[in-house]
């Protein structure tokens, strides 16, 4: 079967986490989102991967780093469909759906330059309209931004 | 009551916008009362805006309040790289609401963040302006008698006139008729049409100006169409002209039809219609005062 397949590459890793079904065009949008650049552990990146649901997958792999909820549910701002198993001795001990959260502050920056949140030493805000595919809107400026639009802070 | 501030016309729920609209009516049949006496508004203009800022001048005057401020951000210490953050917090510790307006959008929410004095938007970029919108219904109510089922045709700038925006969110409380009358560079955005259709409210899109549509609504709200918002400037000469409402375009209109403009106008109404009686821009500018009554007291819990 075909999840028993991917079951063994997750083993493959012996402790970590796995990030799966990343859509491929937007792998590299994933590592820079989680910084992945700056990090000394190892980490091995799949991708244009074959996958029935997906056609073709990303994947990223990160030896002995556990995130904090609020950091990886990040990812679901740009792949809401991305899937995340926690790897211990070699086992999933868990598979984590992505969820965004009503609203959150910081991470994204509001596409609009006369936005008070892009002149003012200040947090950005938004609310999360939509989940999947991601609309977000702005408190302040009151613009709707589209999935395909948003940029990380 | 408590107080609160007003950055959005979706601040105000609609038994509060009818509420707001009752004392206006109670102010403009008594503009002169002593309900802020001992009261500091500060008017914090970081954008020039001479009509906006003496109407709401104006209104705390006659209820007998005291003004601070400054019409123009090059006399205040934004120029030394002041944050508004800081300027709130400073201003805050002197008056008892804040009126501002600011070129940034959302400056108006923020403020409203970081400060518990109420604060009034008067206009944030091409965001908000609720008092314009306050204004407009009670112009509607007042020449109309009644706020349900009106039949308006917006005209001109649908896109980017941030007025029609929060009149046509505003008016969706009371099962109003849209005609949107704009060229195809500024027709009213999707967004605002898909309010309309979740709540069931009727439009009509056409990019002619006639006889026809006017004859048929009560309300004509005109907007300038700005010549900066287009970028072939041969379409705009086009178009200006389209967009003009003369006199004779009124002789078979319905008696209680009513003509509102936010103002400034530059072509797009003659001024062969001011004589006329449905023209109504001018009272409509002076509805502002009772409007900015109204709200000034709602925000600080006083009606």
């Amino acid at each position: 079967m075909e999840n028993n397949e991917k079951e063994l590459q997750v083993k493959a890793l012996k402790n970590g986490t796995v990030i799966d079904h990343i859509p491929s065009d937007i792998l590299f949008k994933v590592v820079s989102l989680l910084q992945l650049d700056s990090v000394k552990n190892q980490i091995t990146i799949g991708n244009n991967l074959t996958s029935k649901r997906m056609g073709k997958k990303g994947i990223i792999k990160i030896s002995d780093r556990y995130y904090e909820e609020e950091e990886i549910s990040r990812i679901a701002l740009i792949a809401p469909d991305a899937k995340i198993n926690i790897i211990r001795n070699f086992e999933v001990i868990e598979k984590k759906v992505l969820s965004l959260p009503d609203s959150f502050t910081g991470i994204v920056k509001c596409p609009n330059p006369k936005c008070i949140t892009n002149n003012e030493p200040m947090k950005t805000k938004f609310e999360v309209i939509k989940k999947n595919p991601v609309v977000l809107r702005c408190p302040y400026c009151e613009r709707e931004i589209q999935q395909e639009d948003i940029q990380l802070l | 009551m408590s107080s609160k501030s007003i950055v959005s016309i979706t601040d105000y729920s609609k038994d509060q916008i009818l509420s707001i609209l009752d004392s206006a009516a109670t102010f403009e049949a008594n503009p002169n009362q002593t309900l802020l006496n001992g009261k500091v508004a500060a008017t914090l203009f970081f954008e020039p805006s001479t009509r906006t800022r003496l109407s709401f001048e104006t209104a705390v005057n006659r209820l007998g309040g005291r003004v601070i401020g400054f019409s123009d951000a090059s006399t205040s210490s934004s120029v030394k790289g002041e944050t508004l953050n800081d300027t709130i917090k400073m201003v805050s510790n002197y008056a008892d609401i804040i009126i501002m307006r600011h070129h940034l959008e959302g400056a108006a929410r923020y403020a409203s963040e970081v400060t518990s004095v109420p604060i009034i938007n008067a206009g944030d970029g091409s965001n908000q302006h609720p008092s314009q919108t306050i204004l407009d219904l009670y112009s509607i109510r007042k020449t109309q008698g009644r706020l349900d089922n009106i039949k308006i045709a917006m005209v001109g700038d649908l896109k980017y006139g941030r007025t029609v925006h929060s009149l046509l969110i505003a008016l969706n409380h009371f099962s109003p008729q849209f005609y949107f009358i704009a060229p195809d560079e500024l027709r009213m955005p999707e967004e605002y049409k898909i309010i309309c259709d979740e709540k069931g409210i009727p439009y009509e899109e056409q990019t002619e100006f006639d006889t026809d549509i006017i004859n048929e609504v009560d309300i004509l709200y005109m907007t300038r169409v700005q010549k900066e918002r287009f970028t072939d400037q041969m379409e705009y000469e086009k178009v200006k002209n389209v967009y003009t409402l003369r006199n004779k375009m009124l002789e078979q209109s319905k008696d209680n039809l009513r003509i509102l403009h936010p103002l400034p106008r530059v072509n797009e109404i003659d001024m062969d219609v001011d004589a006329n009686p449905k023209a109504y821009y001018f009272e409509q500018a002076r509805n502002g005062l009772y409007a900015r009554q109204a709200m000034i007291c709602n925000a600080l819990g006083l009606i």
